[in-house]
């Protein structure tokens, strides 16, 4: 698929797979309890793309600043398996980065009410390890793999307790102290467009990416990627679509 | 020390349910899911492509290159993502294996990438894995000779056993476990290894019922090629 080509029909308001710009592909699913071995997992689908996400508990020592605090730990793994671009080995960076932007959203949206996270002050907390990893890469893992996430932490059930142990495999009937969904929403520019839900050609082609996580009419976290520039208005629109497009992501949670 | 009943309540002789499906990751060459009981195994295809470094190259033929790992979830005490010491000899015996089926005389300097990851483990991954492997090899178009068909049987407290699942392979009072792959055709035991305690009359006994589950396996795996070939050619 040669470059120009999308670039053409991007400029005139449609893309190679025929959606309009501010489109998500179809379906936009989610799949539940698909590890039975993790405290909570979910398969998240948008178009052909395919995230897992699982979740796993530990328990750990409060960070002497945060002494009555659980935490997260998020790390993504891109499978050599999800495309031939992947290669196997250490994270590399944008495996960093997405997992640090899927960390952003959850935090700082306060979703997780870490102080609940805590067992004994200074001593003991939960550490909710939340693992991502791309099956198949048709373009927009971050949307993907923070939808993914959030399905697989609404799943989430503690295990057993004894004696500060943990039993795994022996689920209780809790489930983690969640308050609220942060949805996250990728905006890409193309030329003078704004485009939603690129997949792996458009991803190509991008000169600038905005990825935004809100929850309810706030805005929690941003990451801009790309080398081109965005200018004030660019931004605003784009924080427009991203409201516009929570809606539509968060009956996929439902 | 009598192993009476098995915890699921399957015969000793008695796989576990097992289930497969072809094409299953569509930007890979090919790719295919194996399930036996708990035990999730997916695999995927890449190649034949360019290797590099070059001077990993063969001009001779194509190389075959396999990578098994677990999800870090996949397990229940979670496993640090990236690669293990356990992890590295599996992907080299499930790379031995599929090396005996495939032929990649038509690939000079190419190479041909097997991944595997375990979704969600309650033993016999390894089997699953190469299970997996072996049939998305042949969705790929890789030349082949056959398919491979993988199990592991063992021994739990007295008895012989088919497909042990992680608690029979806990088992207190002792438990062997025998992963085997085969030629399904020609018979020939292309992966053994052995963790335990067992008479050679056992072992004789357990091999036997690996040639008869393997054969089972074989139908599965070559039922779930055609119907992915069926799908597409209906598409």
């Amino acid at each position: 698929m040669s470059e120009n080509y999308i670039l053409d029909l991007i400029k005139q308001d449609s893309r190679i797979d025929g959606r309009k710009l501010k489109e998500f592909r179809k379906p936009v699913k989610i799949e539940t309890g698909i590890s039975k071995n993790a405290e909570g997992s979910a398969k998240a689908t948008i178009g052909e793309t395919e995230v897992i996400a699982g979740i796993k508990l530990s328990l750990g020592e409060p960070y002497p600043d945060n002494p009555d605090e659980g935490t997260i730990m998020v790390t993504s793994e891109l499978l050599p398996m999800a495309s031939e671009e992947f290669e196997s080995g250490p994270p590399g960076k944008q495996a960093i980065e997405l997992a640090r932007i899927i960390d952003r959203g959850i935090r700082e949206s306060k979703a997780l009410d870490f102080k609940k996270l805590c067992i004994k002050k200074g001593e003991l907390i939960w550490l909710v390890f939340i693992d991502i990893y791309p099956i198949n890469d048709a373009g927009n893992l971050i949307d993907a793999s923070a939808l993914a996430t959030v399905a697989a932490l609404k799943e989430v059930k503690f295990p057993k307790l004894e004696k500060n142990k943990i039993k795994y495999g022996e689920l209780t009937k809790d489930k983690l102290p969640l308050t609220k969904i942060p949805i996250t929403c990728t905006l890409v520019k193309i030329g003078d467009k704004i485009l939603v839900d690129p997949n792996s050609e458009e991803e190509q082609v991008i000169d600038a990416r905005l990825s935004v996580a809100v929850c309810g009419n706030k805005i929690n976290a941003m990451q801009k990627g790309g080398i081109e520039g965005l200018s004030f208005k660019e931004i605003d629109e784009m924080m427009d679509i991203a409201f516009e497009k929570e809606k539509e992501l968060r009956k996929a949670i439902q | 020390m009598t192993y009476t009943k098995r915890p699921d309540g399957r015969k000793f002789d008695e796989p576990r349910k097992m289930e497969a499906k072809v094409g299953i990751i569509k930007r890979a060459d090919g790719s295919a899911m194996f399930k036996m009981g708990d035990t999730i195994a997916i695999a995927a295809v890449y190649g034949p492509r360019e290797l590099h470094p070059r001077f990993l190259q063969n001009p001779e033929r194509g190389t075959l290159r396999c990578v098994y790992d677990m999800l870090s979830f996949s397990v229940p005490d979670r496993k640090r993502p990236g690669p293990s010491r356990r992890g590295t000899e599996i992907s080299m015996v499930t790379e031995n294996s599929l090396l005996s089926v495939v032929n990649l005389d038509q690939f000079p300097n190419a190479v041909v990438d097997v991944f595997i990851n375990i979704t969600q483990a309650n033993a016999g991954t390894r089997c699953a894995g190469i299970n997996a492997a072996v049939m998305a090899l042949a969705d790929a178009g890789i030349p082949m000779r056959d398919l491979v068909s993988a199990i592991s049987v063992g021994k739990v407290g007295d008895k012989v056993v088919c497909d042990l699942d992680k608690d029979e392979e806990d088992y207190e009072e002792g438990s062997t476990d025998i992963p085997v792959a085969i030629v399904p055709r020609t018979g020939e035991v292309i992966l053994l290894q052995l963790d335990g305690s067992i008479k050679k009359e056992e072992l004789k006994e357990a091999l036997k019922m690996a040639k008869k589950t393997c054969d089972d396996i074989y139908k599965i795996q070559k039922k779930a090629l055609k119907k992915a070939y069926q799908e597409f050619q209906n598409e």
